[in-house]
């Protein structure tokens, strides 16, 4: 789709460094539409991102409506739903008529994007088991939303019991043993035995779960600040 | 690089403006006599005539001084006297007065037209019009051929009624239902005026030929000077182009901020450090547009601290020097986005209740115009919804719908549709976060609390609490693109297995700014005292 030149496939980094570019030259420039539309399905093929080249896109829509795809939109959707805990879901709504986002897969996107905001995950994991003909499309959808659940209990938990883990990342049984097991290995999570109600995971220590190692930069003087008494210093 | 920038936009220049110049003298008068009957748009006053001639002698000496006088001062006491009501002469009437310089002219014809707009009600080929001369404006000096000093306060003027003129047009070409068959085929025939993309590609081409953003960038290694000479050139050269390109980048975060683009609006004004006093901050118009738009941005971003930290340094700042500026044009503008700001900071504090960063002062008005509002927001009922919406909708931005209307039948007013978007998606915001006040007022009276025994006070299910608790890690924790977390949160806690730990965030004492501030202070006394030992 969105390819109506027969021209040999360029390397992905080249088409992202051109779409780059295009906005940095002109970020207005009703032309590049169709380059960046052939970007988002870029970004969905090579598992990339650019929030700034997607909202240039809505823009372009919302200037000229009858040249929005909402196939495309769509995708720009499910992309900046992966890119939760920022706040680019919300980003891109604001820039699409209310009417568009009447549509029945919008709906959809925007109930899950409620659900992830109000960190319901099991309730977010049952709509997308029932959606998957609008999220299984971009590659990448679970791990995404997994990183983000873990980033939001990060902050929330010093130690979580395993059932709570399980929910807010849809993983069970043996295949949550083996994600474990990578995640001991690899980024620092720890196994505990629980008081007898099965088992407890120690996340990472953060400034937001371990509030002590938040640096205090009230001590901290920027030196422009002191540069104002230079000259009595001097 | 970016000529086509600017030329994109006005390509039905020629045609449009040819045919208003050979009108002007016909039409224009027409219109305007529509508006009153005793006006002659070619009978110009002596007063008027010495105004021209003097500020044509000033701007050709340089003399910014005198030019801001009269261009403050001199027109606003004329247009109070003679033109309350009326337009002021045609350009063509005074044009002999001035030698008919190309550049003065289209100098006089935009204050002409900003008169109108602040006074009467502009008909559509009044707005196009207007378009034609910004056009014609911006391409001078784009080109480079102006090499005049204006004072910063016109140049922001400039900037900030060509995005006002333009959201105005928006607002009006969204009612269609009262349109007459000649304002639509007008509409029609004129497609380009104050078309979106000419609006962004001006500003855009302002700020890229100006190279601001390289000055900007050249001033922090100390290798160039703007903010230190208040944007002036003292070496002969015009301040012009530079100072327009500079403010056009505030103008770039208000006309993202009415599309509903905050992201965008904030990278547009990343190029000036707002933590800092500049070129923005002189003109208490551009500051303030600068901080409203700043701020409501991030309040749309959730970032609330950065919201609340500007609001209140800028309600600051009115406070203490309003009465500056009663004499000013803009003084009703000035307590209007005051108010406004008020509104913003109520719903800010309601949502994050960080009031340890509002300055007494601040807190004391906020108290007395939202206090009993914002006890009311607290609770999250239907009632604290609607003040929500209400404050919302008394403080918001004019949104635009950029696009062109459908010109088929049936004619229908879409001019509320963007704002009521913006609306609805801000209340959705809201509603997301309508039980963390509740779990708030619980985290502030206990250090630690089992899951089990809050969930039972907060009458809610365990599952239910941590999702709810989740939520207050998510909302108070802003990621920003480049991952960084920021947090928000006034009280803020940390679970382990099934016990909560609550931690109060201590209020940053600043030791080092208070001890340098005390330092200077020290200096300056010192200094008092011996100069009055030589007297």
């Amino acid at each position: 789709m969105g390819r109506d030149r027969d021209v040999a496939p360029v390397p992905q980094q080249q088409v992202a460094q051109m779409v780059e570019q295009l906005l940095a030259v002109n970020p207005y420039n009703p032309e590049i539409l169709s380059e960046l539309e052939n970007y988002v399905n870029e970004q969905v093929s090579s598992q990339t991102y650019s929030l700034d080249a997607n909202l240039c896109l809505l823009r372009l829509y919302q200037f000229e409506p009858e040249r929005m795809s909402t196939q495309i939109v769509a995708r720009i959707l499910v992309k900046a739903l992966m890119a939760m805990p920022a706040p680019d879901f919300s980003l891109c709504l604001f820039l699409i008529p209310e009417r568009v986002q009447m549509e029945e897969q919008f709906k959809t996107l925007i109930v899950l994007s409620h659900y992830l905001e109000t960190g319901r995950f099991r309730q977010f994991w049952d709509e997308a088991a029932k959606s998957r003909h609008i999220v299984e499309v971009v590659p990448g959808f679970e791990q995404a939303i997994q990183a983000c659940a873990i980033h939001v209990l990060s902050l929330t938990y010093q130690k979580i019991p395993r059932s709570v883990l399980a929910e807010a990342i849809n993983i069970e049984g043996l295949t949550l043993d083996k994600f474990l097991e990578q995640h001991v290995a690899n980024s620092g999570w720890i196994l505990e035995k629980g008081q007898g109600r099965g088992q407890l995971i120690v996340l990472p220590r953060n400034e937001f779960n371990h509030p002590e190692l938040k640096k205090n930069s009230a001590d901290a003087i920027p030196l422009e600040h002191v540069t104002r008494i230079f000259p009595i210093l001097g | 690089m970016a000529a086509y920038d600017y030329e994109d936009g006005p390509s039905g220049y020629d045609e449009s403006s040819g045919s208003h110049r050979n009108s002007s003298a016909a039409s224009a008068p027409q219109s305007a006599a529509g508006q009153d009957l005793g006006y002659n748009p070619n009978f110009v006053p002596d007063s008027v005539k010495s105004f021209v001639v003097h500020l044509y002698r000033h701007i050709r000496e340089k003399n910014v001084y005198e030019i801001h006088q009269t261009y403050e001062t001199t027109f606003q006491t004329l247009s109070e006297r003679l033109f309350k009501d009326t337009p002021w002469p045609s350009v063509d009437a005074v044009a002999s007065y001035v030698d008919n310089d190309h550049v003065f002219c289209l100098l006089y014809r935009e204050m002409w037209f900003r008169h109108l707009y602040a006074r009467l009600t502009p008909t559509l080929k009044q707005r196009i019009d207007s378009w034609d001369n910004y056009i014609s404006l911006f391409q001078v000096v784009l080109h480079g051929v102006v090499n005049m000093q204006l004072p910063n306060q016109w140049l922001w003027d400039m900037v900030d009624e060509f995005v006002y003129q333009f959201q105005s047009f928006c607002q009006y070409r969204a009612k269609m239902k009262n349109k007459t068959e000649q304002e639509i085929a007008l509409l029609r025939q004129f497609d380009q005026a104050w078309n979106v993309y000419g609006v962004l590609n001006f500003l855009q081409a302002l700020v890229e030929k100006s190279m601001i953003i390289q000055i900007l960038e050249r001033e922090k290694e100390g290798l160039e000077q703007f903010t230190s000479t208040d944007g002036y050139d003292y070496n002969g050269g015009s301040n012009v182009l530079k100072v327009l390109g500079y403010f056009s980048m505030v103008g770039l975060l208000r006309v993202h901020c009415l599309l509903g683009d905050y992201h965008t609006g904030l990278k547009r004004l990343l190029p000036i450090d707002i933590s800092q006093q500049g070129v923005y901050t002189i003109v208490i118009g551009s500051h303030i547009t600068a901080i409203y738009h700043y701020g409501f941005a991030n309040l749309m971003l959730r970032r609330y601290t950065d919201a609340i930290r500007e609001f209140n340094k800028i309600l600051l700042y009115i406070y203490k020097y309003k009465q500056l500026f009663q004499k000013s044009p803009q003084y009703e503008q000035i307590l209007k986005k005051n108010e406004q700001m008020y509104a913003l900071l109520a719903i800010c504090l309601s949502l994050c209740p960080q009031v340890k960063l509002v300055e007494e002062t601040v807190n004391s008005q906020l108290r007395e115009k939202y206090g009993e509002k914002m006890i009311r927001m607290q609770r999250y009922d239907d009632e604290a919804f609607a003040i929500y919406d209400e404050l919302f909708s008394y403080a918001c931005p004019k949104f635009i719908t950029p696009s062109a209307p459908s010109f088929e039948e049936p004619l229908v007013n879409y001019n509320q549709d963007a704002y009521r978007l913006q609306l609805k998606l801000f209340l959705y915001e809201v509603k997301q976060q309508q039980l963390l006040s509740g779990v708030r007022t619980f985290l502030k009276v206990y250090s630690t609390i089992s899951l089990g025994k809050l969930a039972s006070y907060m009458e809610v299910d365990e599952p239910t609490l941590r999702t709810i608790l989740m939520t207050y890690k998510h909302k108070t924790h802003a990621v920003d693109s480049d991952g960084k977390i920021t947090s928000n949160a006034d009280v803020d806690f940390y679970i382990d297995d099934d016990m909560i730990y609550v931690v109060e965030s201590k209020p940053a004492k600043k030791y080092g700014d208070y001890f340098l501030r005390q330092i200077v202070k020290l200096e300056g006394v010192i200094n008092d005292m011996d100069r009055v030992k030589l007297e």
